[in-house]
């Protein structure tokens, strides 16, 4: 169905519109995954990442439902599911990124928010009023602009092949976002799916530790004094642990 | 108004390696000592424990035990005609916070510097005449030689527990140690580290090329260790989360397991965490301090802590802001060059390393420590390296490591893979276990251009002004890094790997990305006020009763790791106060 419109999630998300957030999980859950009824959201992280429990993969509690459909989509072209992984949302990249939005981080804790603001030069980095959070939905409605006069709809409805060729064009800066730097967005959405993908599950990504298992990284226990010479040119062959599971 | 409180002989600003240091040495000499830390109190048990620590995103992405530049952060350009900027994110460069300060999260690299470091002037002009220095390039002599220094860091490596192999013992060359090291007076307390197999391929075809590769000196415990102390260290078990982490093994040499305990030991020394220092208070002469003026961060109340001796401890960053904002000494001027505090800092250039992929071979990129590694010197120490070679001053450190293999950070694909898609997935997929790096360090060379000085903008969350750093490599920096990178890309070479990366080259220094925590300069240590922050005992030469410890005083930036010389400087500053200054107060030089 390479070619072909994607199914219509966000249509049917923006129907969910009135339902409150515990409702949506649970639909959503159902309706993604076709798992048991999903547990609230705060049934937590490690709920969330092992297997058989709780599915909140598709649970948000920061990203509107728009902006949600935004970032499952965008993480699973930049994640695509094949012989290697599923793909991003169902890794669980999405929910990372909400998480991560609407934490501490994503309002900007550590980052130094007075002005005056300037644009500055690359060597000076982040010079944006905005938090991490605000910025990053700034850049959403700013792409999802660009595809409505561009293809006339939004970026998750568009064909698998426009929203490569739409975060090409973020990448390489040859999409303007007006006053947002289209190359800045699509790095702090690039960084995130990655986090996502990588971190402990502990975080709601990398489900099932699937991106651990696809590069071959073992995870939290890390004790390796006895391994140096013996997996020496040799592959360490190990199930991963995470954080949740040493919990 | 702030609570004035009772006097001590000492107060020390900030709890890392250095005020360590100088409050295990003072206050088991019997001083009075208060050590303030703007950030909290850390212990291994539970702060660093498993699994909490094996958190690669909070630790390694976030910066969990580093400081917080919604506070306090510092403005950047590249040049004098630019506006500079504050830095809103930490990037570059990582300063710590809490206690330990960045002994917790450092990686333990750990070298003793060159003697040509030590007489960096007088070895180059001797060597290539005057003209070889080119005129905006501020380098000089330290105000102490190698030999004198010796013991120092022989004391600081036996404190932190390094392991390594001696390359020259009191003059006498030790094959498979380096053998242009400074000479050495004994060996280092522990054997080293375990090689691996991407150290090992490094060790024998840089052998195979004539050069003379030996185990990077580490403070990562080889073996269970009790240092001369008492201070028990646990056996490094390579779990690749060194750098931005704490230890849980205990097996980094860290201020907070060692010489932090020694002083929290002795009912005659105090710890205030939370505690942020403003300002260093003079008299009205300007010549002495009285005291420090400090903020409790948990209650907002503000407090003055009386003082005969103020010790600046902070990071080397945080110690030439607070001489500005205090008023120690006169400012640097790179117009006018007028005036010291400031002048000469310097950084790490990098940029010349290769990374080597091979179908045939695997790494196990996590199976790591911080410090652990295969160098060769024959382009740094090395002084019959002819520079001439090179076209420029300084020299480069060619290592083969692995300090981690996390996967949020560490993804080595081939050039040309995209950063995302399908092919970017299997690349990663492929490679991951696949990859090692030929890393080249370069040292730095001030600058006359390359200062600190006050922002008249930025202030930080006590609206005092940030201090303002204006940076950018040069043309000796260049050509350092393109002469190491071509050493580097030869071996590589040498190795036939399937096909390899690199070396980049240098372009504008860039706030932006992670390079080094090795920032050095801006109130260097030197023979005459005229040049000179401090003198060859690291105190102030405008105000005799404040000394500043830290790498705030190197007049250059080696191609070596900073953390050896900053723990010797503070064993040897803390032994001139208790020797000398505590007998006749006053200046020492």
């Amino acid at each position: 169905m390479s070619a072909t419109e994607q199914p219509d999630r966000r249509a049917f998300l923006k129907s969910l519109g009135t339902v409150g957030a515990t409702g949506v999980a649970a639909i959503v859950s159902t309706d993604a995954a076709a798992e048991p009824q999903a547990a609230a959201p705060a049934a937590g992280a490690a709920a969330a990442a092992g297997p058989g429990t709780a599915d909140t993969t598709r649970a948000y509690s920061y990203l509107s439902p728009p902006d949600a459909a935004f970032v499952e989509a965008a993480v699973d072209r930049l994640i695509p599911a094949d012989d290697l992984t599923p793909g991003g949302t169902d890794c669980g990249v999405a929910t990372f990124i909400d998480r991560q939005l609407g934490g501490a981080w994503g309002s900007g804790d550590r980052l130094y928010m007075q002005g005056p603001w300037q644009k500055g030069s690359p060597t000076q980095g982040y010079q944006s009023p905005l938090s991490p959070a605000q910025f990053f939905t700034a850049g959403v409605a700013a792409t999802n602009a660009h595809c409505k006069t561009t293809y006339q709809k939004e970026f998750d409805r568009l064909t698998r092949e426009q929203q490569v060729t739409v975060l090409q064009g973020l990448e390489r800066g040859t999409i303007s976002l007006g006053t947002l730097s289209s190359q800045q967005f699509f790095d702090l959405l690039l960084s995130l799916a990655m986090q996502g993908f990588f971190a402990d599950p502990l975080y709601g990504g990398n489900r099932d530790k699937v991106a651990w298992k696809m590069i071959g990284f073992p995870g939290a226990i890390a004790i390796y004094s006895e391994h140096i010479k013996t997996y020496r040119n040799k592959k360490y062959d190990v199930e991963p642990t995470s954080i949740v599971d040493l919990s | 108004m702030a609570t004035r409180l009772k006097e001590v002989d000492v107060v020390i600003v900030g709890l890392g390696w250095t005020g360590g240091i100088l409050a295990s040495e003072l206050a088991q000499a019997g001083m009075t000592v208060v050590a303030l830390e703007r950030g909290a109190m850390r212990s291994t048990n539970p702060d660093f424990s498993i699994p909490l620590i094996r958190d690669e995103l909070r630790f390694a992405t976030r910066h969990g035990l580093m400081q917080n530049t919604a506070r306090d952060t510092l403005t950047f350009r590249n040049r004098q005609s630019e506006t500079a900027l504050p830095m809103r994110q930490l990037g570059s460069f990582l300063p710590g916070e809490g206690v330990g300060g960045a002994g917790v999260h450092w990686n333990g690299v750990t070298w003793r510097w060159t003697t040509i470091d030590h007489a960096a002037r007088t070895h180059y002009e001797q060597r290539y005449g005057k003209g070889f220095i080119p005129p905006d390039m501020a380098v000089q002599d330290w105000p102490m030689t190698y030999a004198e220094l010796e013991p120092f860091y022989d004391r600081f490596e036996r404190t932190a527990g390094v392991s390594g192999k001696v390359g020259n013992l009191r003059g006498q060359p030790q094959p498979g140690g380096n053998v242009f090291e400074a000479p050495r007076d004994r060996d280092y307390p522990l054997p080293p580290l375990q090689q691996n197999y991407a150290q090992e391929l490094f060790d024998n075809v840089s052998r195979e090329a004539g050069y003379h590769p030996f185990p990077r000196p580490s403070a990562n415990a080889s073996r269970a260790y009790t240092n001369p102390d008492g201070s028990r260290l646990g056996a490094c078990v390579y779990c690749g989360h060194c750098e931005r982490f704490g230890c849980e093994a205990n097996a980094k040499g860290s201020p907070h397991i060692t010489v932090i305990p020694l002083a929290m030991a002795r009912s005659n020394f105090e710890l205030r965490t939370h505690s942020w220092v403003t300002k260093v208070q003079l008299d009205s002469t300007k010549r002495r301090a009285t005291g420090v003026v400090y903020t409790d961060v948990t209650t907002g109340e503000e407090y003055e802590q009386p003082a005969s001796i103020v010790a600046l401890c902070a990071y080397a960053i945080n110690n030439v802001h607070l001489m500005l904002l205090s008023g120690i000494g006169t400012p640097y001027d790179a117009t006018a060059q007028r005036g010291v505090i400031g002048r000469n800092y310097c950084y790490q250039p990098g940029g010349g390393g290769v990374t080597l992929f091979f179908e045939d071979k695997i790494f196990n990129p996590f199976m790591a420590t911080g410090a652990f590694g295969t160098t060769i010197d024959d382009f740094h120490a090395n002084a019959d390296f002819d520079r001439k070679l090179m076209g420029g001053i300084g020299g480069a450190t060619i290592t083969v490591g692995q300090s981690n293999g996390r996967p949020i950070g560490y993804r080595p694909v081939p050039a040309g893979t995209p950063r995302w898609g399908a092919e970017w997935k299997k690349a990663t997929a492929k490679w991951y276990l696949r990859a090692m790096n030929i890393g080249v360090t370069a040292g730095n060379m001030p600058n006359r251009y390359n200062a600190y000085d006050l922002d008249p903008t930025y202030k930080n969350v006590f609206g005092q002004p940030l201090l303002r750093l204006t940076y950018n490599f040069l043309e000796n920096d260049k050509k350092v890094v393109a002469y190491g990178g071509q050493r580097a890309a030869e071996l590589a070479r040498r190795l036939n790997p399937t096909s390899m990366t690199g070396p980049g080259t240098l372009g504008d220094y860039s706030i932006v990305p992670y390079q080094s925590t090795h920032n050095t300069g801006g109130a260097v240590m030197g023979a005459s006020p005229k040049d000179s922050a401090v003198n060859r005992y690291l105190q102030s030469w405008d105000v005799s009763n404040v000394f500043v410890v830290g790498a705030s005083a190197f007049p250059h930036n080696s191609a070596y790791n900073p953390t050896g010389p900053v723990g010797a400087l503070a064993y040897w500053t803390a032994d001139a106060i208790k020797n000398r200054y505590r007998k006749k107060p006053g200046p020492l030089a």
